[in-house]
């Protein structure tokens, strides 16, 4: 081992550490400039009215955003309505069940969805429900985040079904337990944090979604009283303020936005508690 | 033990067992009789088809779809394979314990223990304890946990764990326990300890266990079967076949010529 | 391909062998000591007799150590085989000892007068130790099978020499105490068969995993495939 080569290595070494550190940090100070921004900009504009008014009409300064708050919640809710029963059991099927040729087909159609762009699933839902209802809707805005959220639910409980070791299945058949009874009460229920988690992190996906509810739910500067009728929603109402003329509307997009990214971190953080590891396994 | 056909004290007959994947022949035209009440060992090098022999005893075959199925098993004269019969039934009657433990995660030592009575419907809390507290005697793990049956089931050591598989699979009172190499992933101790309890339940069961550990075989088992490349080389009464098999491949195989 | 184990084991039979023509010798020795009043051979067969000794000690320890690495089938037996044949050959040894010092003690006394067929007798019970270890060696369970009988044909004998030696006593009083000392010889030659006869019998359980002893049937048995 002679001397230079060692240094040579040596070298290497450092220069590969540095280089993957600093990209590492890299791709974290994105998220820190957004929260910094949306800090800096929107959190002056957190107040209590922010929370429990409605829009003031154009011009007026004040008011906030109470509607599209409580509307994100509705439209989320029927999202997870759609999306848990049928993408949940997709999943089921497709890990316990179903010959593998369909199997591959259905996977392959679940992967096409989840790379359609969101805009067009407003648009085929648009076609679909708002066009024969002559009118936009809570309802087609809720159908349209259930939808985009059921490829990506199946998919996530799938894998996490496949996590579950083939061995609890067999000692439950072997024990004469129904294969039925067997997916729910020994797979399910092992799988179920992975589960709750796919569905948390698939609602905190469509929260966000904009371009679809401009073609679905609209918005409203109102209380929809009725799922037939349009309703407001948090990142419809930020964009609207955000390509507005006025000051004031544009420092409530920013608190819209902080708020948003609040409520994604939230869930993110949740998720993360639900699955901490409670019990130290023996090997 | 010859394939009497009058073996009265079978309590498993297999005849002409054969059992395919795909176009391979795992298992060839195996007939044996498996007596009641005692303990078979089922040797032979890997890939020989113990594993594939016994799961066909409890129908686990019929989870993999390319297995195919030739031939006839009977317990207790009771057609096993015959279509009025739901694998459900079976499996009630002939219990399976694993080479790797395998307690439900998200169960405690008592819900594990009665997993198969209530998820088939039994709700009497008074059966529920009292089969909890029998089956665990059985499986010697009573004294080790009877304080603590609301524990994590995985909280018990490896050997715990497999034991309380084993009274997981007795609580459901099968006729028949099958066991696939149930202490290879167990330190000596552990081992030791299941190999005393499985000579302590065969007065109650019929045990049929497949190992690779020969030693095994002959501490703890009345009769062995050799198995071959899917054929049955030889069967007989466990001494026998350890002193003065009949068969040189059977002879070859345990003075370790091979396998 | 020889592993350890089976390396074990060869050593096993090639100290049995070794422990075997030290018996063959001694036994061939001290009836030559013995016909021929030898008292010097006589006195090296008793020394002798400590090898064969140390041999059974050996062979002992061989098979212990062997057992723990858990033999099965034809290994087990004979493992088991070879220290039940070195008690025989450890026994014939001792026999042999005996014989030697009835030789001293004839040595030292003016001989009979009486013709008694002893070499005859010592032939025999030296071919058939001579053959059973052969049908160890050849694995001949067949073979071993036929020399059990011939066990007869020496106790026929002994009983004969007794006969003459027990009517020669009665008519020369003066004699008794050679005599006596020539009955014992014959009987330790009888021993000797007997010997050869347990060797051959443990033979047949390696080969046949029969075991024979005790047993008035004698004739039949195939062996096992090994």
């Amino acid at each position: 081992m002679t001397a230079p080569n060692h240094n040579w290595r040596k070298f290497k070494n450092v220069f590969m550490q540095t280089l993957t550190f600093v990209c590492a940090i890299l791709v974290v100070t994105p998220l820190l400039l957004v929260f910094y921004h949306l800090i800096k900009e929107g959190f002056s504009s957190i107040n209590l009215a922010f929370f429990t008014q409605l829009p003031k009409p154009e011009g007026e300064t004040g008011g906030g955003m109470s509607n599209a708050i409580v509307g994100t919640f509705v439209l989320l809710a029927q999202a997870a309505v759609i999306g848990v029963p049928v993408g949940v059991l997709g999943g089921v099927f497709l890990s316990e069940y179903g010959g593998t040729k369909l199997n591959w087909w259905i996977r392959f159609a679940a992967d096409i969805l989840n790379g359609v762009p969101s805009i067009t699933w407003g648009i085929v839902v648009w076609g679909l429900l708002v066009v024969p209802m002559h009118t936009y809707s809570a309802l087609a805005g809720g159908v349209v985040l259930g939808l985009m959220m059921i490829p990506l639910v199946m998919r996530t409980t799938e894998e996490v079904l496949q996590l579950v070791p083939g061995g609890y299945r067999e000692a439950a058949l072997a024990l004469g337990i129904a294969k039925w009874r067997t997916i729910v009460q020994i797979v399910i229920r092992t799988a179920l944090k992975g589960i709750v988690t796919g569905v948390l992190l698939a609602l905190a996906r469509v929260a966000g979604e904009t371009a679809p509810l401009i073609f679905t739910a609209l918005g409203n500067e109102n209380w929809a009283h009725n799922l037939t009728q349009p309703i407001a929603a948090m990142p419809l109402q930020i964009f609207a303020y955000a390509i507005g003329p006025y000051n004031d509307q544009h420092r409530q997009a920013w608190a819209g936005a902080f708020v948003l990214l609040v409520l994604v971190l939230s869930i993110n953080i949740g998720v993360r508690f639900l699955t901490r590891d409670r019990f130290q396994q023996k090997v | 033990m010859a394939t009497d056909p009058n073996n009265s004290a079978a309590a498993l007959t297999v005849r002409n067992l054969s059992v395919f994947f795909g176009k391979n022949a795992a298992v060839k035209n195996v007939s044996l009789d498996i007596t009641a009440k005692a303990v078979t060992a089922i040797i032979g090098p890997s890939g020989c088809g113990k594993s594939t022999f016994l799961r066909a005893i409890n129908r686990m075959h019929e989870l993999n779809p390319d297995a195919r199925m030739e031939g006839e098993i009977k317990l207790f004269g009771d057609d096993i394979y015959s279509r009025t019969v739901e694998s459900v039934t079976v499996r009630r009657r002939i219990g399976m314990v694993f080479q790797k433990s395998n307690p439900f995660p998200t169960m405690s030592i008592f819900e594990n223990v009665t997993v198969g009575l209530r998820l088939n419907g039994m709700r009497d809390r008074k059966m529920l304890a009292e089969r909890t507290e029998e089956s665990l005697r059985m499986a010697a793990l009573w004294d080790e946990v009877k304080d603590r049956l609301n524990a994590p089931a995985i909280s018990l050591s490896g050997g715990q764990q497999q034991r309380l598989c084993i009274a997981r699979a007795l609580a459901v009172q099968p006729e028949v326990l099958l066991m696939d190499e149930p202490a290879s992933a167990l330190d000596p101790l552990a081992t030791a300890k299941i190999e005393d309890l499985i000579v302590s339940l065969k007065k109650d069961y019929t045990i049929v266990i497949v190992t690779h550990n020969m030693q095994q075989a002959a501490r703890a088992s009345d009769f062995t079967a050799f198995f071959y490349l899917g054929e049955l080389v030889e069967c007989g009464p466990t001494p026998k076949i350890f002193t003065s098999p009949a068969q040189k491949r059977t002879e070859d195989y345990v003075t370790g010529r091979f396998g | 391909m020889e592993n350890n184990f089976e390396i074990g084991l060869e050593a096993l039979r090639q100290k049995l062998l070794l422990m075997a023509s030290h018996a063959e010798t001694a036994v061939n020795q001290s009836v030559q000591a013995l016909v021929q009043r030898d008292y010097d051979l006589a006195l090296r067969v008793k020394e002798d007799d400590r090898v064969i000794d140390q041999f059974e000690v050996e062979i002992d320890d061989l098979v212990i150590q062997l057992l723990t690495k858990a033999p099965l089938a034809t290994n087990l037996r004979l493992v088991t085989v070879a220290m039940k044949i070195s008690q025989n050959l450890e026994r014939v040894g001792d026999e042999a000892s005996k014989i030697a010092k009835r030789a001293r003690d004839l040595s030292q006394e003016p001989p009979v007068k009486i013709t008694i067929d002893l070499p005859r007798m010592a032939d025999m019970a030296l071919a058939m130790l001579k053959s059973s270890l052969d049908t160890f060696v050849n694995k001949d369970p067949v073979a071993a099978r036929a020399i059990i009988p011939r066990d007869k044909e020496v106790d026929a004998l002994n009983k004969q020499i007794h006969e003459i030696l027990a009517q020669h006593m009665v008519a020369n009083p003066d004699t008794i105490s050679r005599c006596l000392n020539w009955m014992v010889a014959c009987k330790s030659l009888e021993r000797i068969a007997d010997h050869a006869k347990n060797i051959a019998e443990e033979v047949v359980y390696l080969y046949e995993a029969q075991d024979i002893r005790h047993t008035g049937n004698k004739g039949q048995g195939a062996p096992l495939p090994a």
